[in-house]
């Protein structure tokens, strides 16, 4: 979704940046009452209210994710313990019957665990499309500098129906941005 | 005297061995000979060499042995151990291509029960053979696997076996295959050919024929052989003036003195244990040492085992030093000093009223008030039953004390009844010790020309004050050693001959009842020895003729009293049964005992010292697994738990622990010990409850020199403080800590005393081994399931799930703690039919002992003053419900549809925790590499029907499955049922008292159903519901009321 | 479940004004950051590399042992029959124990959203992930055919078509330990990925940047990110808290499942991770004692988390104290005679000094921290955790080899002495665990950047969520 797009004005989008959350957080709010809908905002650490905003307080898709793996690895995990102990190649171990699920759970839990984390943690990598070697807002080199350190960035991109260079920069300006610069795509 | 050059001529019949003779000599020329023998006379250690090269320790050699051997690099946490000895053992003949020495024998072999033309690879044939122990016979099967015999088994139809067997001969096929056993003809340390050999003998030998032999000595073992006597008696012939000596260190003649000078003739005395109901047993240990102790073993306990119905049994006493098997087993046991001994004699042959012994005899210190009281109880009880009673006195008691018995027997009503009297089997019996000092007396009056010893080792062996080493040396003539080792006194020998293991032999013997018994070979001599009777035969200028020709001549001109001459058809028969069945010399009626005698022994007895409470007793006695040293060099005895002690790998002097207090010293401390006489030696002390107060108990066979590379070393010798008045012991010695401390490596008890109170209290209160007196037992048949046991017969079958079936077979297992003696032949036994490796010394020490049958010992009651010893064989119980399956990540270790607790040794990938889990600790796990697997002597003795298991891996007992599956599989092809006591595990078969009952638990006609049945039958740990499939008879003593309190 | 986001961004007051705060007042994002990333970019002092030298040459010891081991077998060691376990097993439990606190203090506290977790548990989770590699180790060694049970022990298809047993709490072990081992770095990764991205930002190198930048995978601190990033976050969180519980009750199942008195106890579970978390502390302590006064991070690392810590070592080792009494205390009133024997081998038995030392250092020691006094010393809370350390490797020698060496029939009964192989074994682990903190405290973050900047006054925004 925030894939770099080609688009007539030549730039990816617009960045600006701001002295705090607060301030981007109000930006954020401005830019979606404007009717900008391809924005992104970014920030040093998680802001819960930037991402709601910015997300149009759409949930995440990663609990649903992890639920699917969770279920997947339970069955996972007792069909591999009662087929290998009673299907495939059943003993007599110890007297004790062949489907002894009793001795299965803690397999059964692992495995559970296992597929339901992975599934959560890759899953965030898909939806968020990393790894993503390349994105244009790097060009900004004030971004480089700050954006993983003190800096707020909101981002319009070109991509929006609204966009336009000239009025878009303007607008920014207008939502007290400390500097704003084009992106490069 | 004169160098010989070293021969190139080759006339041994042992064809491809050769090559490295000529080899060795060789390059012989080029080394420097007088430096090897130096090294010889001076090198520490091993005195064994295979070629001069590794003498001089010629840089190649030494290349070779590291590229062999690389693991040699610092494998043992404590550097040096008996393994790495044995597998060093393998350096000289992992090179010598040996297998080329082991095709099939030349001669006619008739097998046991299958005929040769069944000769199948992987199918063991059996051929029926003996072993002699002091010349006397038992009889054996040996298994046989493409012409190698593996393994040691009990002749059924042999009188001195009756299928049955004991440690030493079980192990005796370990010694063929000894790496260490002289190779070749030596002179003087160098190697010479049989050839020179009887090119000199021959020589020397002319030189003798003008002089009528005056100047020949022949020193051998006693003799029981047919054909060794006829050869002899031929010598004899050509030379009038010859001597014959007989050495033994294990034989004393006093018994037979005793018989000669109480009934007038040389007789010897053999016992009926089946029909004896009350025994007494002094200083003896007839169940277990001894000629006939298979058969006195199996008699004994054939009226041992009680049931519900048929609840009558023996009853055994026994006073003793040192604790020992029988007196393990004995309904009373009495600690008594040696000394007391034959007072304790002389009170019971007067409470008996013996003629000749005075009503009231002497006070003595030796016997305080508990004792007499003991003896007279005794006394009544075997009043009691004339007729069924019997005294057994120990080999090592005085000749005095053998008359008083004779007297008692006769009192008794014994004689011709318990106690049968034989003429001699001994060919030309006379009193060894003598006869040796007479030999070393023509030597030191330099009257012999000519000595040949043969299969006796005097110099190791003989009491210290014979010196027999120095005389040896300083005497002149020529000297031929003839015996399996070159040892201690082949180092004083010009020449010595490698001799044949019976194994390897034609020949004859007597058994302990005057059988005639068969030894016949199972492989062609591995290293050229020869037999005594080929020597004999050199010695009459037949050299040609080979053992079995002078065998067949023996039983072909009815040489011998035993039968008339035999067709070739009759001694078929004969080799195929192993024996001449009714050969047995019948008893003779004996004259009365004369008063006279009996009256001499008396006073003897009175002129013994007398030592007081305080003096310190020695009590010299034969090692239990090693005996007088012979078997030394054997790693299967010295790795195995002596009976009691369950010491391995070490002699030491033996203590109770008041007497040890009161000498202040601690287990594994060394002490000095310095006999009246003067002579000293060192050795750790054990501390040994049930041993007898003020008696230090040394055993002989220790500190050997030239041994070999198991043996050399290891222990001490006892031998130096013997003398030819007191070889068994002194009756008064002073002990001195030396400060020294020295590890001792045991399977129980860790040398600590309380250690050895703890395991016997704990067992007691577990209820490992549950016991009974017989009025108990009558009066209740299901004591061994009580309110008092840790199980109150609780039911274990119970169980949530149905759990599995077992159709067709069920193993199962029952062990008779009744008939059990704890003699170790089932742990050799075991051992030897699979393939289980002996781990040293250091490696018993850490605990890691790789037996798969171990025998618990239990100490009862006070542990200074025990009731009694209680020996319990633990094998894999193979439980229904085994702990250790569930545990194993891999399944390395599962449930077979017949009840076995399979151990599959591919799968295991070594967690130990089964072994952990197991409630029984019967698993034993390969901590290193401890199978040896260079050596190539080992490779052949090794039973290919068993995996040699390799480092890593766990093992344990798996009810012989191997000989299950043999007999299952072809019973399947017949399609009939396996029947019962066709499949008998190597325990069971070894087992000379039938402790040990295996089957199938599905037939209910089957002997370990009966077993089981007996209400004496009670699991071990049945409480954790582990459902064993090895049960225990639980033990009923059969106290005297009279002395019960 | 988006509770505990929400909390990050409302910091509340800090209890009583007196109360110590998590982050020294007057911190910016900018100035964490720096702080934080100084300890990787700024120049190492000399103790370092020497410190890091000799715990290589711990790593170098246990090369050596273990290559002694593989090429000469288990019998260089003291185990023996009956003492199948020794020093393998002890010190695998010992390292698992251990590997407790860094995911108990990430997932659990930040569920109880404990803010003070915020500085350690970037920390604790590298102690985790360090910890049971270590401990790793000896599952596989102890084997006597390592080779083999290093795939043997997995479930593949393979040409003898059998399986593992999954009955055996072995098995157990081999899916719980490597499920904890795999969630926890998953966990520790993401958790660095923000941080990876601003050290990408920071560094002047190519190659550093090149390093941390395909690490950090191209974060971009986006607001769709984070948005997935705490979701995913707090649910790893929610998944390792019961993960966590599972793997040391899995292993004390090793021997809960056991026949062998003194192992076969319902006890074991709870008690077991309670001694977890108790040995985790204790740890964390050790190693954060130290490193805080070092590298100056009195800042992020308060008196607070001292505090804390020690409450928490107080009570795990209150709980684990009291599973001592009630093993007591079911042997005797069980009336097994080989529960009660074992418990008085125990206390009277050959080994009673080591049962000794474990009172002494699990039970005595710890009670100075019912005092803000002793929480508040640095000195004393230092010494404590060492007590605890060596008290809980007491404990698993109590348990494993005292139990082992007299159980059922006497006349099977034995000895456990340690060879120096054994020692040689033990001291490698804890130099390879030493070594690779070194590493980790020199190239990656050792306290959470990001979330320490969400304790600053900068991270609060007014008027937030609302749906």
């Amino acid at each position: 979704m925030n894939a770099p797009m080609s688009s007539p004005s030549g730039v990816y989008g617009v960045l600006a940046e701001y002295g705090s959350a607060q301030q981007l957080l109000e930006a954020v709010r401005e830019a979606r009452r404007a009717g900008y809908r391809a924005l992104d905002a970014f920030t040093p650490f998680p802001v819960e209210a930037i991402s709601e905003e910015v997300c149009d307080h759409h949930h995440s898709k990663v609990p649903l994710i992890c639920l699917a793996g969770g279920v997947i690895g339970c069955l996972a995990g007792f069909a591999l313990a009662y087929w290998t102990s009673v299907v495939d190649y059943p003993m007599n171990i110890g007297g004790k019957p062949y489907n002894s699920w009793p001795a299965f759970i803690p397999v059964i839990f692992e495995c559970t665990v296992l597929f339901a984390s992975f599934s959560a943690g890759i899953g965030m990598m898909v939806l968020n499309g990393l790894p993503q070697p390349y994105h244009p807002v790097f060009n900004v080199e004030s971004f480089r500098r700050k954006a993983s350190r003190d800096g707020y960035f909101l981002c319009l991109e070109a991509a929006d129906a609204r966009f336009d260079r000239s009025a878009t920069r303007n607008f920014l300006v207008g939502t007290g941005a400390l500097e704003v610069s084009d992106v490069e795509p | 005297m004169t160098e010989l050059a070293p021969s190139r001529t080759d006339s041994s019949p042992a064809g491809d061995c050769h090559a490295e003779w000529k080899k060795g000599g060789a390059e012989a020329t080029g080394l420097d000979l007088a430096a090897a023998r130096e090294k010889l006379a001076t090198r520490r250690g091993p005195a064994y060499w295979r070629s001069l090269e590794e003498l001089s320790e010629a840089p190649e050699f030494g290349e070779l042995l590291d590229r062999e051997f690389p693991r040699f690099a610092a494998e043992w946490p404590d550097g040096v151990s008996r393994r790495n000895f044995l597998q060093l053992a393998a350096a000289s003949l992992g090179l010598a291509g040996l297998t080329a020495c082991t095709r099939q024998p030349i001669e006619k072999i008739v097998p046991w029960l299958k005929q040769p033309e069944q000769v199948l690879p992987g199918k063991p044939l059996h051929f029926a053979t003996s072993m002699t122990l002091s010349g006397v016979a038992i009889g054996l099967l040996v298994e046989s696997h493409g012409g190698r015999p593996t393994k040691i088994e009990g002749n059924p139809d042999h009188p001195a076996s009756l299928g049955g067997t004991d440690a030493v001969s079980q192990a005796s096929v370990l010694g063929l295959y000894d790496p260490d056993r002289s190779q070749h003809a030596a002179r003087l340390g160098r190697i010479g050919s049989w050839n020179d050999f009887s090119n000199e003998l021959a020589a020397a030998l002319r030189a003798q024929d003008a002089l009528g032999g005056s100047g020949l000595r022949l020193l051998t073992g006693p003799t029981t052989s047919p054909t060794e006597a006829r050869l002899i008696g031929e010598l004899r012939s050509r030379f009038p003036q010859a001597q014959w000596h007989r050495w033994d260190p294990l034989a004393d003649a006093g018994r037979r003195h005793a018989l000669a000078a109480a009934l007038g003739v040389p007789l010897e005395a053999r016992f009926d244990l089946a029909s004896a109901d009350v025994i007494l047993a002094l200083e003896s240990d007839f169940l277990t040492s001894g000629p006939g102790a298979v058969r006195y073993a199996h008699d004994f306990a054939s009226r041992r085992r009680v049931a519900e119905g048929s609840a009558a049994m023996n009853r055994l006493y026994a006073a003793e030093s040192s604790p020992s098997p029988t007196g393990s087993v004995a309904d009373h046991r009495l600690r008594l000093r040696p000394s007391a001994i034959p007072r304790a004699v002389q009170a019971l042959a007067a409470h008996l009223g013996v003629a000749g012994v005075s009503a009231s005899p002497p006070e003595s210190p030796a016997l305080d008030e508990a004792t007499a009281r003991w003896i007279a109880a005794v006394a009544t009880d075997l009043a009691a039953h004339p007729g069924r009673a019997l005294v057994v006195a120990g080999e090592t008691l005085p000749a005095a004390v053998h008359v008083l018995v004779a007297a008692i027997h006769e009192k008794l009503g014994a004689s011709g009844a318990t106690v049968l009297y034989t003429a001699p089997l001994e060919a030309e019996p006379v009193d060894p010790l003598a006869s040796l000092a007479e030999l070393l007396a023509d030597l030191q009056a330099g009257k012999v020309d000519l000595l040949l010893i043969s299969g006796v080792n005097p110099v190791y062996d003989a009491p210290a004050d014979l010196e027999v080493a120095r005389i040896l040396r300083e005497s002149r003539g020529h000297r031929f050693h003839h015996g399996l080792y070159d040892d201690e006194t082949a180092e004083y020998c010009h020449w010595h001959l490698p001799a044949a293991h019976y194994l390897e032999s034609w020949g004859d013997a007597r058994a302990y009842d005057g059988t005639a018994s068969l030894v016949q070979p199972l492989i062609e001599p591995l290293y050229s020895g020869k037999t005594l009777s080929e020597i004999l035969a050199a010695m009459l200028g037949r050299g040609g003729e080979s053992a079995y020709d002078l065998l067949r001549e023996t039983w072909a001109s009815g040489h011998t009293a035993l039968s008339a001459a035999l067709s070739d058809d009759a001694f078929r028969k004969l080799l195929h049964d192993g024996l001449s069945a009714g050969s047995a010399t019948p008893a003779t009626v004996p004259a009365l005992v004369s008063v006279t005698a009996v009256a001499a022994a008396a006073s003897a007895i009175a002129a013994l010292p007398a030592p007081s409470e305080n003096d310190l007793e020695l009590a010299l006695r034969p090692d239990p697994s090693v005996l007088d040293g012979r078997f030394a060099n054997n790693g299967w005895l010295q790795e195995l738990p002596k009976p009691i002690t369950k010491l391995t790998w070490d002699n030491a002097v033996l203590l109770s622990p008041r007497t040890a207090e009161r000498l202040g010293v601690h287990g594994e401390q060394v002490v000095e010990i310095t006999t009246t006489e003067g002579r000293k030696a060192s050795g750790p002390v054990w501390i040994l409850p049930g041993q007898a107060d003020g008696v230090a108990t040394v055993h002989l066979g220790y500190g050997r020199t030239r041994a070999g590379k198991v043996a050399n070393e290891i222990g001490f010798s006892a031998y130096v403080l013997q003398t030819a008045s007191s070889r068994w012991g002194s009756t008064s010695i002073t002990v001195r800590k030396t400060g020294d401390q020295v590890k001792l490596a045991t399977t129980q008890g860790h040398h600590a005393i309380d250690w050895m109170r703890e395991e016997s209290e704990q067992a007691a209160v577990r209820a490992v081994v549950r016991q009974a007196s017989l009025a108990e037992y009558r009066a209740n048949p299901n004591f061994a399931h009580g309110e008092g046991h840790a199980a109150g017969g609780l039911d274990t079958s119970v169980s949530f799930h149905p759990g599995f079936e077992y159709k067709g077979y069920a193993w199962g297992m029952a062990i008779d703690l009744n008939s059990c003696t704890g003699c170790n032949a089932c742990v050799v036994a075991c051992q030897a039919e699979n393939n289980i490796p002996v781990v040293g010394k250091d490696q018993v020490a850490r605990g890691r002992e790789m037996h798969w049958i171990r025998i618990d010992r239990y100490f009862q009651g006070d542990i200074d003053a025990p009731a009694g010893i209680a020996s319990q064989p633990i094998v894999c119980m193979q439980c229904e419900q085994a702990p250790c399956e569930v545990v194993c990540p891999v399944a390395a270790t599962t449930h077979s549809t017949e009840g076995l607790n399979d151990m599959v040794y591919n799968r295991c990938v070594g967690t130990r925790y089964c072994a952990n889990n197991c409630p029984y600790k019967v698993r034993r796990f390969n901590f290193l590499l401890y199978q040896d697997w260079e050596t190539e002597q080992f490779k052949l003795q090794r039973n290919p029907d068993v995996t040699v298991r390799s480092r890593g891996v766990m093992e344990k007992c798996t009810y012989c499955v191997q000989r299950i599956n043999r007999v299952r599989l072809a019973a399947d092809r017949d399609q009939v049922q396996v029947a019962d006591g066709e499949i008998r595990t190597a325990c069971q078969q070894a087992c000379p008292t039938r402790a040990i009952h295996f089957g199938n638990l599905n037939d209910v006609s089957s002997d370990v159903v009966a077993m089981k049945k007996n209400s004496r039958n009670y699991s071990l740990l049945e409480e954790l519901g582990t459902r064993p499939r090895t049960t225990y008879l639980a033990m009923v003593k059969n106290p005297n009321p009279e002395l019960a309190a | 479940m988006s509770l505990a986001p929400a909390d990050h961004l409302i910091p509340k007051p800090f209890g009583t004004p007196s109360e110590v705060p998590v982050i020294a007042p007057g911190h910016s994002p900018a100035s964490v950051t720096d702080k934080i990333s100084s300890v990787v970019f700024g120049r190492m002092p000399l103790w370092f590399y020497a410190g890091m030298a000799v715990m290589f040459g711990g790593v170098m010891m246990l090369l050596a042992a273990l290559t002694k081991l593989v090429f000469v077998g288990i019998g260089i060691w003291g185990n023996n029959n009956p003492v199948g376990w020794g020093f393998d097993i002890i010190n695998f439990v010992w390292w698992i124990g251990i590997g407790h606190a860094g995911t108990l203090i990430s997932a659990i506290l930040l569920l109880l959203n404990q803010e003070w977790r915020t500085s350690i548990n970037r920390f604790a989770e590298a102690m985790t992930l360090f910890a049971v590699a270590c401990a790793l180790i000896f599952p596989l060694f102890h084997t006597g055919r390592p080779w083999l049970a290093i795939y043997w022990l997995l479930p593949y298809p393979n040409t003898m078509a059998i399986w593992p047993n999954f009955r055996s709490p072995l098995i157990w072990d081999v899916f719980a330990v490597s499920t904890y081992g795999a969630v926890s770095l998953l966990f520790w990764f993401i958790g660095l990925l923000p941080d990876l991205a601003s050290f990408r930002d920071r560094t002047k190198k190519a190659w550093q940047k090149r390093t941390y930048g395909a690490l950090s995978m191209g974060w971009r601190g986006s607001a769709r990110h984070w948005h997935n990033y705490e979701s995913a976050y707090l649910l790893l969180a929610g998944l390792s808290t019961p993960l966590v519980l599972s793997v040391h009750s899995v292993v004390s199942f090793d021997f809960a499942v056991g026949q062998v008195p003194g192992w076969h106890a319902t006890i074991f579970p709870p008690y077991f991770v309670a001694g977890a978390v108790f040995a985790g502390f204790a740890m964390v302590l050790t190693l954060m004692i130290p490193l805080r006064k070092f590298f100056g991070l009195q800042d992020f690392i308060t008196m607070k988390h001292m505090d804390n810590m020690g409450k928490v070592m107080l009570v795990t080792g209150l709980i684990v104290g009291y599973g001592y009494l009630v093993e007591i205390f079911t042997a005797w009133y069980s009336g097994n005679i080989y529960e009660w024997y074992m418990m008085r081998n125990r206390v009277f038995g050959p080994y009673r000094w080591i049962w000794m030392s474990l009172i002494l250092c699990n039970v005595l020691a710890i009670q100075p921290l019912w005092f803000a006094r002793a929480r508040k010393s640095i000195a004393a809370l230092w010494i404590i955790s060492m007590f605890v350390n060596f008290g809980m490797w007491f404990e698993r020698f109590v348990i494993i080899p005292t139990s082992l060496h007299r159980d059922f029939l006497p006349g099977s009964w034995g000895m456990y002495y340690p060879t120096r192989w054994d020692f040689a074994t033990f001291f490698g682990t804890i130099g390879l665990f030493m070594a690779l903190m070194f590493l980790f405290v020199r190239v990656l973050p050792s306290i959470a950047m990001f979330e320490m900047k969400t304790l600053t006054t900068d991270a609060r925004v007014k008027g937030g969520s609302h749906g």
